[in-house]
């Protein structure tokens, strides 16, 4: 998932083009930290955000049903930008947040984003006791850990408010939470909070909605940025009856090659790491959206784990309208394994 | 071949340099009318958009200190955090240039000069270095800002420079600090209450100049509209100077032909010397047209100056596009005019081209195609008036009406000059009428261009009168009060009703409530009955006394916006909260988008027995308000911001309309004396061929003097029935502009006022204009010497 920072790099870093800086504090990426393999990772310090590194998020999707058994999708994320490798006072902070929240529906999609700078209190992440917030949207906990979280946002046409408790431990994608994202060795630190139950209220145009489901936390950060000759990619996280998770994306080349990594995740929060060619995912119907034809239906494959999946997107209209545009909501899982999902999409244009 | 017959093509001017002065002078007069308008219009239109962009600010609300001071960063934070979609601005004033600080990655879609998302366009403000936005002339002006990069952006307006906030509170030492918060249109349905988070501020709704937008639009589309009669008048004089640069030289292309020139070699030669006198007449176009406009802006850019508050350039600045659609109007009406005259030249027998009865017969044939088209025009113009909704079938319309007119004029001038002549008795009036219809085919065009000015000018003053008219109503019925206070808490609502009588003043509470009326929301208001609205409100329609109605009775009166789109009429019953008022008066209500209806004050609290009347209008003695004001600031404790001093808003509007009136007066008279200068042209041209018809006249005992005498008079004769014609005309055109055009543009129609005064101040201009244009003409012809009338006899034609 490490390609999410594309996101972040075209919007506030790469849209600063030359700009090696905010406010006369820039310096050269060389500066920024740099992840290395072998890290252990220091809990809750790292639950909060690490300013050295150039890119950041708390990226958390839901799948939850009502008592009429209609499904719904759900997003918060909070994403950090760093223009230099440090936190400055006042509006002079170099670091730059952007959120996102949606509400998808099987007829409705729902999107919002904030944007705010670092330094002023606006939007920020504390790691103990843990809280990520910009502007009135937030998420969190009252204690030090990620176990019991309350997640908030509203918008002019939604809003929600939903209680997640974790079943499980934290568990760490690739080598012990290093995770490597492409040949030419880039990487980021990537665990996740996998095993959330959750339950809240919706509120919708149409009224409140009490729902349950489960949710999905992501964590991750790093510096670098993906190759020139990737263009996009499509990342899974699915959860099978089973109570087994997998975790896979592929990058797109523009030599039209792909790159996967995967991540097995047991009941247990055992995990599996599968490397390059292993996952595939296959686009079996486009969809048009926003002008642009999107892939909402997959066949997706880990021949060691035995799955061979069909993936099917809740609603085909996901399509987040934000600074930079790209396509997330939940998805439904048949085949070898049944289950619910999110699927995100960039690069389509 | 074609060198000699250039030669002697202008040799003709040479000989006849008056006539080659009135060709030039006529085109480059149409020329400068045109690009003058065209030039006010485009610069106003240029500073409007810049004006409008700069101050978008205005239209949203925003969140101020109640005693007026800087907000900090921790309420900013606070009601964001809050769910307030709020974004900071700070303000200042640095080399007399207006800096404005703002906060890209809140701010909202639209504010300030830089449409749509603002991040994306301001990429720069997150550069090593600190920067400012503003023009080049702005920028150019700043000197001793070293320390920050200096972007050239397009569209900001002059006196203004954009920065982050955090550059603005650098430069002016004001760490932290916030002027006020702009509020998003758009607002999260989860928010905390504004008096949990920051108490101390308080909102104030979107600027006054919100309101006078229908002012500023109309205002352009008064210039609009003047454009384009002044661009049909231009083409009618362009056509006129043309035309009568044929007649004048039938002759000589009758010898030159006669002498064995080929067709093709005379037309070319023509076509090239028409270019080059069409060129030279429009680059002396070009600058008289600047200097019209230079005269005008400066009036113009006060009008948009007042109107914004904003440093709008008044400098007019000439643009390449400018001069080359100067150009091209020159020698595409040019083009335009010579077209049909070559044609008729090409098709014309070898010898018949001099002689006034082939032209007559001519015309006779051309009167009766365009008698047709001049029919099916104003057909056109009739059933666009029934059906037309948008703006652009208004000005269709327009032009089929105006077009249609004046094709029309010479059949119907030609008409009444045949009844004068049955009903003249004595010789000389029946050769005088006569006569004076024999030549009104070389003066038709010059007359159309009379009819099209005189209309135009008749229209655009209705027009603007009766907006003036109205406006003035309006503001009076709506601005009685002297000061007008908003209250920000019962206490404070309390404590003014005891304080303002106890000094002298009556106060006048307004209460409102928007509740849905017939499924629409409206906004009830309940009024004390009191001798103010009495004497101040005008209805577009009402009961007797509409003022008892709604205290007595339960009667209600609604704006005119509800009962256009509701079709509701006097006498109807309406009802409100599910009690039933009766219609008892319609009242103009410009620029205001929703549904108002208004009630007395007792039927409004049993409605509404909740809603206290927040604000308040205080009568008082107007040299006492300045006073009043710091009194009620002090011992009532009411902000400032919360009392808005009327007589100053009134001031301003009407001095914005009385600018816009400076404006159109110019162009009146302007538009009559190019008009008064085509006939001028075109008298002066018949005069000489009309030895031959006048010669007879003389022998046969009219003197010289006399004859002198009945040009004058024909020229005023035929001034006066185009006048005649044209009121109708004018009026018509205004009932365009106000009832189908304005309705079109804005949805609100406007009440035609008449102005018989002015439009006899138009006609006397007019009339000025056609004697003095026949003045020159007649005083040579009164100087003939006796052998030139004595020669027509002599040579044989």
């Amino acid at each position: 998932m490490s390609v999410r920072w594309i996101l972040l790099c075209c919007l506030l870093w790469a849209s600063a083009a030359q700009a090696q800086g905010f406010a006369g504090l820039g310096t050269q990426a060389d500066d920024f930290a740099q992840p290395q393999p072998g890290y252990t990772f220091q809990f809750p310090d790292d639950h909060g955000a690490h300013p050295d590194y150039r890119i950041e998020w708390w990226y958390l999707t839901a799948n939850m049903t009502d008592a009429n058994g209609v499904s719904y999708g759900l997003q918060w994320t909070l994403f950090r930008s760093a223009l230099a490798p440090q936190e400055g006072e006042g509006w002079r902070s170099p670091q730059l947040w952007m959120g996102h929240a949606a509400v998808t529906t099987p007829t409705a999609h729902y999107v919002a984003e904030r944007r705010a700078r670092g330094g002023i209190g606006q939007a920020g992440v504390r790691a103990a006791p843990f809280s990520a917030w910009i502007d009135e949207w937030q998420m969190t906990s009252d204690a030090d850990d990620l176990n019991r979280l309350r997640l908030t946002a509203s918008d002019m046409a939604f809003a929600y408010d939903m209680r997640l408790s974790a079943q499980a431990p934290l568990i760490f994608h690739g080598d012990a939470g290093y995770s490597v994202k492409s040949q030419s060795g880039q990487a980021s630190y990537y665990y996740a909070q996998p095993f959330y139950d959750l339950a809240g209220t919706l509120t919708l145009p149409e009224g409140e909605v009490g729902v349950t489901g489960q949710a999905w936390l992501d964590r991750e950060w790093s510096s670098q940025p993906l190759g020139a000759d990737q263009k996009g990619w499509d990342w899974f996280s699915l959860s099978f009856e089973s109570g087994d998770k997998l975790m896979g994306f592929q990058l797109r080349q523009t030599d039209g090659q792909v790159y996967t990594a995967a991540t097995w995740i047991t009941q247990d929060g055992e995990t599996e790491t599968f490397a390059d060619g292993a996952f595939s995912a296959q686009a079996t119907h486009m969809h048009q959206v926003a002008g642009r034809d999107v892939p909402t239906q997959w066949q997706i494959r880990l021949a060691d784990k035995g799955v061979d999946v069909s993936v099917t997107a809740l609603n085909s209209d996901a399509w987040m309208a934000t600074s930079v545009p790209y396509w997330e909501g939940p998805i439904r899982v048949s085949g070898s394994h049944e289950g619910v999902g999110y699927l995100e999409m960039t690069g389509y244009e | 071949m074609i060198s000699p017959v250039f030669h002697a093509l202008l040799s003709h001017w040479w000989r006849n340099r008056l006539q080659l002065f009135t060709l030039l002078a006529g085109l480059a007069m149409a020329t400068a009318l045109w690009s003058g308008v065209q030039a006010v219009n485009a610069e106003a239109r240029a500073s409007y958009a810049t004006a409008a962009a700069t101050l978008d600010e205005g239209q949203f609300g925003r969140f101020v200190h109640r005693d007026g001071a800087v907000i900090d960063l921790a309420q900013f934070v606070a009601l964001r955090r809050g769910g307030w979609r709020v974004s900071p601005i700070i303000e200042a004033d640095i080399q007399g240039v207006r800096f404005i600080g703002f906060e890209p990655l809140t701010a909202p879609e639209g504010l300030g000069p830089f449409a749509g998302d603002l991040l994306s366009q301001t990429e720069d403000m997150f550069g090593a270095q600190d920067q400012i936005f503003a023009s080049v002339e702005t920028l150019s002006g700043l000197t001793d800002l070293d320390q920050v990069g200096k972007v050239q952006v397009q569209g900001i307006a002059g006196g203004l420079v954009y920065a982050d906030i955090a550059v603005v509170q650098s430069l002016t030492g004001r760490e932290g600090e916030i002027d006020f918060l702009v509020i998003d249109h758009t607002q999260p349905i989860m928010q905390t209450p504004l008096a949990q988070i920051a108490p101390e501020l308080m909102r104030q709704r979107v600027q006054e100049g919100a309101d006078i937008k229908a002012l500023t639009d109309s205002f352009h589309l008064n210039l609009t509209a003047f454009g384009l009669l002044a661009f049909a008048v231009g083409i009618f004089i362009v056509n006129g100077a043309i035309g009568l640069a044929f007649e004048q030289r039938r002759a000589m292309t009758r010898t030159l032909r006669a002498l064995g020139v080929p067709l093709r070699h005379l037309l070319i030669a023509i076509v090239i010397e028409l270019f080059v006198l069409a060129l030279i007449a429009g680059s002396v176009g070009v600058v008289l047209g600047y200097g019209v406009a230079s005269l005008l802006l400066p009036d113009v850019a006060a009008t948009l100056g007042g109107l914004y508050g904003a440093d709008v350039p008044g400098e007019l600045q000439l643009h390449p596009m400018w001069w080359l659609s100067a150009l091209c109007i020159a020698v595409v009406g040019t083009a335009i005019a010579a077209g049909g005259a070559l044609w008729q030249l090409y098709r014309m027998p070898l010898l018949a081209g001099a002689q006034p009865r082939a032209q007559e017969m001519a015309a006779r044939r051309r009167a009766q195609v365009l008698g047709f088209a001049s029919f099916a025009l104003l057909c056109l113009a009739a059933v666009l008036a029934m059906t037309a909704q948008s703006l652009i079938m208004g000005f269709v319309m327009l032009s089929a009406l105006l077009i249609g007119a004046a094709l029309a004029l010479p059949i119907i001038l030609s008409k009444l000059l045949a009844f004068c002549e049955t009903r003249a008795r004595a010789v000389t009036l029946q050769w005088f009428w006569a006569d004076t219809r024999q030549q009104l085919p070389g003066l038709s065009l010059a007359l159309m261009a009379l009819l099209l000015a005189m209309a135009a000018n008749i229209g655009v003053t209705t027009m603007v009168s009766s907006f003036r008219l109205t406006f003035v109503g309006f503001l009076d019925q709506r601005l009685t009060s002297e000061l007008y206070v908003s209250t920000d808490t019962a206490a404070q609502a309390e404590e003014l009703q005891r304080y303002a009588p106890e000094n002298g003043a009556v106060v006048l509470p307004i209460f409102t409530e928007t509740t849905p009326v017939l499924g629409q929301p409206v906004e009830v208001m309940g009024v004390r009955d009191h001798e103010t609205f009495r004497t101040n409100w005008v209805f577009l329609d009402a009961v007797d006394d509409p003022w008892t109605a709604i205290a007595q009775t339960p009667g209600v009166l609604i704006n005119e916006q509800f009962a256009r789109r509701m079709g509701l009429a006097i006498g109807q019953e309406l009802e409100i909260v599910g009690e039933p008022f009766t219609i008892a008066g319609i009242y103009g209500d410009y620029g205001n988008p929703i549904g108002q209806a208004l009630i007395g004050e007792r039927p409004f609290t049993t409605l509404f027995p909740d809603v206290r009347a927040r604000r308040f209008g205080l009568r008082l003695d107007p040299a006492d308000v300045t006073r009043f004001r710091a009194a009620l600031r002090n011992d009532v404790g009411i902000p400032d911001a919360n009392m808005i001093n009327q007589a100053g808003i009134k001031d301003l509007s009407l001095a914005i309309f009385d600018r816009t009136f400076t404006v159109t007066g110019a162009l009146n008279v302007l538009t009559l004396a190019v008009a008064g200068f085509a006939m001028l042209m075109s008298l002066l041209t018949l005069a000489s061929m009309r030895l031959p018809q006048l010669a007879p006249a003389w022998a046969v005992g009219l003197t010289r003097r006399q004859l002198g005498q009945y040009e004058i008079l024909r020229a005023m004769v035929l001034a006066v029935l185009t006048v005649l014609c044209a009121v109708p005309l004018g009026l018509a055109l205004a009932w365009v502009l106000l009832e189908v055009v304005n309705v079109a543009a804005f949805g609100w129609r406007l009440p035609i006022y008449l102005f018989p005064l002015d439009y006899l101040k138009l006609a006397l201009l007019a009339l000025c204009a056609a004697a003095l244009a026949a003045a020159w003409p007649a005083r040579r012809l009164a100087r003939t010497p006796p052998a030139d009338l004595l020669k027509v006899f002599s040579n044989e034609r």
